[in-house]
């Protein structure tokens, strides 16, 4: 590391590292600079010119974003002359601004208002016509006002740098410069609305928000998102009951500041399609019931004693209803429980299944190996972490699966295991590659791990790992890529089956055979009722979905932004989500229905709180307890039982559609919008489309 | 008045072939290779002592600009840039070099590439030039066959490749890294310094951008020595000049002349005299169309060069000397020029983008006498906010022309206003 320089800002002496810019050396010395262009994961632009500061010797203002520091450099923020800039770049940007904050969804959180405030004027000097611009059309989810747009570039920089989609840019020039996308068509991107919260202005707004609420009555709850396994942290806006929208929160180790689309824009699904009481199927029909009749009923199916019973866990699970229901299994003296509803071949110790190396720990990694993945489908913000790991430069990636864009480029070496087992023997150049790299990671998919032969493949992409040295003292690059928020969390609490107990396939087989007469189906959509055959299905989840059309009994159960539970994201950072708004009718936190079923069944469970219950959880799996930290697991071991054969056929996507993943997406309107959009655009522009 | 043994664009009025063979009799081309066998540091020594000004407007010593690149290549190429996109108004010098001495600039690129390093040069044409871009074109083709240009340019062991690239008519490309920006494929919008192109120009790579005509006196200089050419000309003024004089003259024209001669003489000798008599004079633009009007009683005395010009609050610019005499309705005058700079700016940093237009729309209105006498001091004030305000000097080229408008001639403006009130007054 080089020697830090000493700068002087308004007089308050500071040490920075050289390279930094004048306006990080005034944040370090606790001096604000007002900006609109910089955006600091962003590259520079320095085109607003709102943040110019005098620095002694410097014959005029210098736009302190892009300007690094020299040693014993001497800047002044608060005299007349930057006062006197600021305050003209300020009017310059108001005179062709509407000035239609009372109709703006950005009033009240903007940039531009709230710098006017400080170097604004209370009356226009401009007396000629504004400036009006057309509108262009973005889609489903970003509604445009052009007009009021004020040439930032930062959403330009946003598509172009971070998406990886060079589909936003400017057009004419001078006072009719214009910000479009290509075509006028939405972003061919799973991180589009994060121009929303780029655009410093109401240019870009949220379409699906549109003139819903004001940011000053909404109440605001941090959470964690459970769309898919990234864990992002997000903030839930409701006003009374309802979710209003979601935005992201900072986490430089998890996702940075980004969302993906189906987190950001999901909540309408959460407010529709709900399971709001208990219904019973009566002849054939579910009708709605109280939960003292539902609970009845299961009572009797399970008296009745005809078969077994079993349970599988879903996608959006949380970890204490996991671990509740499984409790009630072991009490019920049933082995037969999977929270791998997609069958994954995974198991063993947590570094098996586990994103070893951490989601920022990609930056640091200098060679990459994609099996039966695609990341910006499965985990859009991880997959923006990978291009940046990318664009910094070294960073070779090879894909084995389908090829698709991923915004980088990959080389897709193969479709299946086969590729797989070459490199492994060492017959494919990328193998030298990642020998030849000092931090290689691969990225183990589900589209790898969920089929018959998986734990051949595990095993095949583990001796790889260990060949290509990915794991040594102080790395980890063997990675499994979740798509579910709940998986990791299922597998710690161990949502597996126990001693001779079935596994999903198992558990299908049961069903069909009739050795097993009863399904507790936990948030578990993607099972086909017709494979369950006569099982009696016990649905607890909180839409209407799938899994809910076919049960015999429904209890109505909490979605991830009504309760306080803990998720564990696909690194193994378990995080805490909390309760912006209370679950709908009488549907309750899943871990409530569990107890108090285990109390119907004359098999209560100990923990009456939700603290005893996560002492009882904490004590099976004492890394739950340690809230957003990575702890770390270990190196991953070869599975012991007997591999199967690797079949040849390639490794099929996970995901089909991006906006239909899940229970709430299926319910969400605005998901459906974006799917129609992206199928109508793939007509318009031609293009393939990643939709599969 | 400059004596013709020492003018360096012998042939700039095309009498004479601009040929190979007849540029070849004018001296150009002449044992070059002694000239690059003197060393690198040997031309850069003989440009600044010649105390050559950029000749693009701006006025930087040229040779202390080609000693910013640096001494050894670090494993990228360095990058002569030549800036070709002459489009300020009233500046017709540049074309005037590629159609009829187009040799002496692709002499001075090899001098000046192999004094920075540089193997390979680009000239960015502007995109109206067509026939400038043809005979260029066609001279390049002959220095080639000649194996002046190629893998050992003449003779001297130096590799050196000229390529002509064709600007799509924009005025912000003739700002150097607006124009690199362009050379790469990408809009023409003037970059953020620093980096500075002698560090990190073209594609990344050591750049240096010069003027047409800085490149194209460069082989005289070595030839004929730096003494000669600081000879002429005054202290920190050097040398010759191209002036492009057009406008209210009897005979508008592109002339070689010693720097620092006096405006009056320069029209008198070289343009026939203002038209109707130097009394009929009323301003003078002297330096391109961004630069502020000097008005008659400041013409009178003013010399021709970087700093007298300066000192009378305007500048020497690209030598484009407008005149206009007492039949100039000079507001008018500016506020086509206001639109010119609101046409032409890139649209990327805010008070370029916003005001040029705003200066626009309040000049026009002065010109017809629809606003109020408190707009000229606001208008003087929008051109300050504008001024140093900006990624590149297009602000600044904005600004001035409205900014002398205003310093010579308010009475002019606050009469036009009065006088269109009162006329609305008896309406």
């Amino acid at each position: 590391m080089s020697e830090r320089v000493n700068v002087t800002v308004d007089g308050i002496a500071v040490e920075v590292e050289p390279g930094t810019t004048i306006l990080q050396a005034c944040e370090a010395a606790g001096v604000e600079i007002p900006r609109f262009c910089y955006h600091e994961r962003l590259s520079v632009a320095g085109n607003c010119r709102m943040c110019l500061v005098e620095v002694e010797k410097a014959p005029k203002p210098v736009a302190s974003c892009a300007m690094p520091v020299a040693p014993d450099m001497v800047v002044n923020t608060q005299s007349e002359s930057v006062k006197s800039a600021r305050e003209g770049v300020m009017e310059f940007l108001l005179i062709n601004h509407p000035l239609d904050c009372p109709i703006c969804d950005q009033g009240g959180e903007c940039d531009l208002q709230d710098q006017a405030l400080g170097y604004g004027v209370d009356s226009s000097r401009f007396e000629d016509n504004k400036r009006a611009v057309e509108e262009k059309e973005m889609g489903p989810l970003v509604k445009t006002v052009m007009t009021r747009c004020i040439h930032c570039t930062r959403c330009v920089r946003f598509a172009t740098e971070v998406a990886g989609v060079p589909e936003i840019g400017a057009i004419g020039r001078g006072e009719d410069m214009e910000i479009t996308t290509y075509l006028e068509a939405s972003l061919e991107s799973e991180m589009s609305g994060n121009v929303i919260d780029l655009c410093p202005v109401g240019a870009l707004t949220s379409k699906p928000y549109a003139f819903t609420a004001r940011p000053w009555e909404l109440r605001k709850t941090e959470t964690i998102d459970a769309m898919d396994a990234v864990g992002s942290n997000i903030r839930v806006d409701v006003r009374g009951r309802e979710v209003m929208r979601i935005l992201p929160r900072d986490h430089d180790a998890v996702n940075e500041e980004w969302l993906s689309d189906k987190s950001r824009f999901v909540w309408d699904g959460l407010n529709t399609q709900r399971l709001d009481k208990p219904y019973l199927r009566v002849e054939g029909k579910l009708q709605a019931t109280d939960w003292q009749r539902a609970f009845d009923a299961i009572a009797t199916r399970l008296e009745a004693g005809a078969g077994q019973v079993a349970a599988l866990a879903g996608d959006l699970v949380c970890t204490e209803g996991q671990f509740a229901l499984k409790s009630l299994m072991e009490k019920l003296g049933s082995p037969h429980l999977d929270c791998r509803q997609d069958g994954a071949k995974l198991s063993g110790p947590r570094a098996n299944y586990l994103f070893n190396t951490g989601i920022a720990g990609i930056e640091d990694a200098d060679a990459l190996l994609l099996i039966g993945t695609n990341p910006r489908l499965e985990a859009a913000v991880l997959n923006a972490r990978i291009r940046k790991a990318w664009l910094a430069g070294h960073f070779p990636i090879a894909a084995i699966g389908q090829p698709s864009d991923l915004t980088y480029d990959a080389e897709f070496i193969g479709a299946g295991p086969q590729t797989l087992k070459e490199l492994v023997d060492g017959k494919h150049g990328f193998a030298e590659v990642l020998a030849k790299a000092e931090r290689p990671m691969l990225i183990l998919g589900q589209g790898a791990l969920a089929r018959e032969d998986g734990a051949g493949i595990f095993a095949q992409a583990l001796a790889l790992a260990e060949k290509t040295g990915m794991i040594s003292d102080g790395w980890n690059g063997f990675n499994v890529l979740h798509t579910a928020a709940g998986r990791v969390g299922g597998m710690d609490v161990g949502f597996l089956p126990g001693e001779d107990g079935r596994d999903r396939d198992g558990i299908i087989e049961g069903c069909k055979s009739g050795d097993i007469s009863t399904v507790i189906l936990y948030g578990a959509d993607e099972i086909d009722r017709a494979e369950l055959g006569d099982a009696f299905v016990i649905y607890v989840g909180s839409h209407g979905d799938r899994g809910a059309h076919g049960a015999d009994v429904i209890l109505p159960a909490a979605a991830y932004t009504e309760k306080q539970a803990i998720y564990v994201n696909t690194e193994g950072r378990a995080q805490m989500t909390e309760r912006a708004a209370f679950p709908p009718g009488d549907a309750r936190e899943d871990w409530k229905i569990f107890r108090a079923l285990s109390d119907r069944l004359g098999v209560t469970l100990e923990f009456d709180t939700v603290d005893t219950l996560r002492t009882a959880m904490f004590e099976h799996a004492p890394q739950l307890a340690r809230l957003d930290e990575l702890v770390p697991a270990g190196s991953p071991e070869t599975p012991v039982a007997a591999l199967p054969d690797l079949d040849e056929a390639g490794f099929a996507p996970v995901i089909t559609d991006y906006y239909f993943t899940n229970p709430v997406a299926r319910a969400s309107a605005t998901m459906a919008a974006c799917a129609e959009a992206r199928r109508t655009r793939a007509k318009a522009v031609g293009g393939t489309g990643t939709d599969g | 008045m400059l004596r013709d043994e020492d003018r360096i664009f012998t042939n700039i009025y095309g009498f004479h072939g601009a040929d190979l063979a007849a540029a070849k009799s004018r001296g150009d081309w002449d044992n070059t290779a002694d000239l690059i066998r003197k060393g690198r540091d040997w031309v850069i020594e003989e440009v600044k002592s010649s105390g050559l000004r950029g000749r693009g407007g701006a006025g930087f010593p040229t040779g202390l600009k080609w000693s910013f690149m640096p001494k050894e290549n670090d494993g990228r190429p360095h990058y002569l840039v030549v800036n070709a996109d002459e489009s300020e108004p009233g500046t017709c010098k540049d074309r005037d070099i590629m159609r009829h001495e187009p040799h002496k600039l692709l002499e001075g690129c090899l001098l000046a590439g192999f004094a920075m390093g540089a193997h390979a040069c680009y000239i960015y044409v502007r995109g109206e030039f067509v026939r400038e871009r043809e005979a260029l074109q066609r001279a390049v083709d002959e220095a080639y066959a000649d194996g002046l240009l190629g893998k050992d340019a003449a003779g001297s062991g130096w590799a050196y490749d000229i390529y002509v690239h064709h600007g799509a008519g924009a005025y912000i490309c003739g700002e150097e890294t607006a124009l690199i920006e362009s050379l790469e494929g990408k809009k023409g919008m003037p970059r953020l310094k620093p980096p500075f192109p002698a560090n990190v120009g073209l594609y990344g790579c050591p750049t240096t951008v010069n003027n047409v005509e800085s490149i194209a006196v460069a082989p005289t200089i070595c030839r004929r020595g730096a003494s000669w050419f600081s000879g002429l000309g005054r202290e920190g003024n050097t040398g010759t000049k191209l002036f492009c004089i057009s406008g209210h003259v009897n005979r508008p024209s592109n002339v070689e002349e010693e720097m620092g001669i006096p405006l009056k003489e320069l029209l008198e000798k070289h343009a026939g005299g203002v038209r109707g008599g130097w009394d009929n004079l009323l301003a003078v633009i002297p330096g391109g169309s961004s630069v502020p009007l000097l008005p008659k009683e400041i013409c009178d005395t003013v010399l021709m060069d970087f700093d007298s010009l300066k000192d009378a609050q305007s500048g020497l610019g690209t030598a484009g000397v407008i005149v206009m005499d007492k039949s100039t309705d000079i507001v008018k005058a500016i506020a086509r020029i206001s639109h010119f700079y609101k046409h032409e700016s890139c649209g990327q940093c805010t008070p370029c983008r916003e005001g040029t237009g705003w200066m626009w729309r309040v000049m026009e209105r002065l010109a017809a006498g629809r606003a109020q006498p408190r707009e000229i001091d606001m208008l003087l004030q929008v051109t300050k906010q504008i001024e140093g305000h900006t990624i590149c000097a297009l602000g600044d080229a904005a600004a001035w022309p409205v900014q002398g408008l205003i310093r010579h001639f308010r009475p002019e403006i606050e009469a036009r206003l009065a006088q269109s009130q009162t006329a609305e007054a008896a309406e």
